[in-house]
């Protein structure tokens, strides 16, 4: 593992520690080794819509770490009473259960940025994050493990949404959280926003380069 | 004369249900707003699934058929029982049910996709055995939910809401089928190694998302 891992935590009781191995692996593989989006190729499909400024991305990348968190948690309280052959079904009303809390939440105290989001906050449903660790993991693991690994899984999501963010409004308005960063001294001397990054191709295009990115460092290809 | 269609669609126009209006619609959520490659929906299959021809029009196939089934009904369901004051011809003018909407949406379309499962399978196990397992996925599909909750947030009458179901299915459709058709050409390449995979499909997918922008300038 590449991350710089904490020291472990010295008087560990032996029997079920908070933060034992299995734990931290749960949170800190996800950051950078099996990133779900890089790595797993999962959740993309509502990350490229929300990443034209960086504070809807930090928006939906909380509100992702945050759906994954809850739901992994409360699926793995219930995994065993869970027939198998309506599971898909269980685990949509729980997911969009709480989806629909953080929803509300954004339009309470939020407005105008669930206005913005519109329907991508809905779309979290749908999230393959979501129901990919549901499957993979809360499904076999105690709840508390499950919560980190949602936590852990949501974070590797947002970092990526972030980066994505901050590179589309940075290059495509000039600006980072609504704050003028290129200078206008700059813009007298010819420079021009990159009006492609705002719209879809420069987004499928930065997330490849991303992916490229991390491929490189961590050394992986496909076949 | 595309142009011209598409312009028919604009809400100046007064009469949005004519014909002229619903292919103007049509034609604009085929290309110009790609409900893949402009909406980003429905990526994850997308992904998965492009890797080969004969199981992406497979999967489009089902896209459309269960997008043009889940909009309709979705709309039916926003109309009369869960928008602000929709329960009128019930009696109850003051309810308000939308905070139930993903739950109603996301449970008809999987129960829709349950339907179409087991239709699939009673009469027609060949095209049954074909889809195999992407029957069951649609119902986590993105772009089936953005597409019911795009329908809301534009305040489709029904035959909109119906003529966009269709329409936007068939988009995603056309996406995936030419972009297995491009990766099917991508093999033989010499991609560099940490590239190779998802890296390409993206950047390829950003390429054809500009050709397909290239529809809205006229």
């Amino acid at each position: 593992m590449t991350t710089p891992v904490a020291p472990p935590r010295a008087p560990a009781p032996p029997k079920a520690p908070l933060f034992g191995k299995p734990e931290r692996k749960a949170v800190l593989d996800p950051l950078w080794d099996n990133n779900p989006l890089a790595f797993q190729v999962l959740g993309i499909c509502s990350s490229l819509a929300v990443t034209t400024r960086l504070d809807k991305a930090l928006v939906m990348g909380l509100g992702v770490t945050l759906v994954t968190a809850l739901s992994n948690l409360l699926i793995s309280c219930m995994r065993n009473y869970i027939p198998s052959k309506i599971r898909i079904i269980v685990q949509l009303v729980v997911v969009s259960g709480v989806v629909i809390v953080f929803d509300q939440f954004l339009h309470a105290y939020m407005y105008d940025l669930s206005k913005q989001l519109s329907v991508f906050v809905g779309l979290i449903i749908t999230n393959c994050i979501v129901m990919g660790r549901l499957e993979a993991y809360a499904m076999q693991n105690p709840p508390w493990r499950s919560f980190l690994d949602g936590i852990g899984n949501g974070l590797g999501y947002a970092w990526i949404l972030a980066i994505v963010g901050t590179v589309r409004e940075l290059l495509g308005s000039g600006k980072i959280l609504g704050y003028q960063i290129v200078p206008t001294a700059l813009y007298d001397a010819g420079y021009v926003n990159n009006g492609l990054m705002v719209l879809a191709p420069g987004a499928f295009c930065l997330l490849g380069i991303i992916v490229w990115i991390q491929r490189s460092i961590s050394g992986y290809a496909e076949k | 004369m595309l142009a011209s269609l598409i312009a028919f669609q604009d809400a100046s126009n007064p009469n949005p249900n004519g014909i002229g209006a619903l292919v103007g619609l049509t034609l604009r959520n085929l290309f110009v707003e790609n409900i893949l490659l402009a909406y980003f929906l429905g990526m994850c299959s997308y992904l998965a699934v492009s890797k080969r021809v004969d199981s992406a029009i497979g999967l489009g196939v089902a896209v459309v058929f269960v997008q043009f089934l889940t909009v309709p009904m979705n709309w039916a369901f926003h109309n009369y029982i869960l928008a602000p004051g929709a329960l009128a011809w019930a009696g109850l003018p003051d309810t308000d049910l939308i905070y139930l909407e993903f739950l109603t949406f996301i449970a008809s379309i999987a129960a829709a996709t349950q339907v179409v499962e087991m239709a699939v399978d009673k009469f027609s196990p060949k095209l049954y055995a074909a889809l195999g397992i992407f029957l069951p996925l649609i119902a986590v599909n993105c772009a089936i939910l953005g597409g019911s909750l795009f329908m809301v947030q534009k305040n489709f009458t029904f035959p909109q809401a119906v003529t966009y179901g269709f329409a936007s299915g068939a988009g995603w459709a056309l996406a995936i089928i030419s972009m297995a058709t491009i990766r099917w050409k991508l093999r033989t390449a010499q991609v560099p190694g940490p590239l190779r995979g998802l890296g390409i499909t993206f950047i390829t997918t950003g390429l054809v998302a500009m050709a397909f922008m290239t529809f809205s300038g006229i």
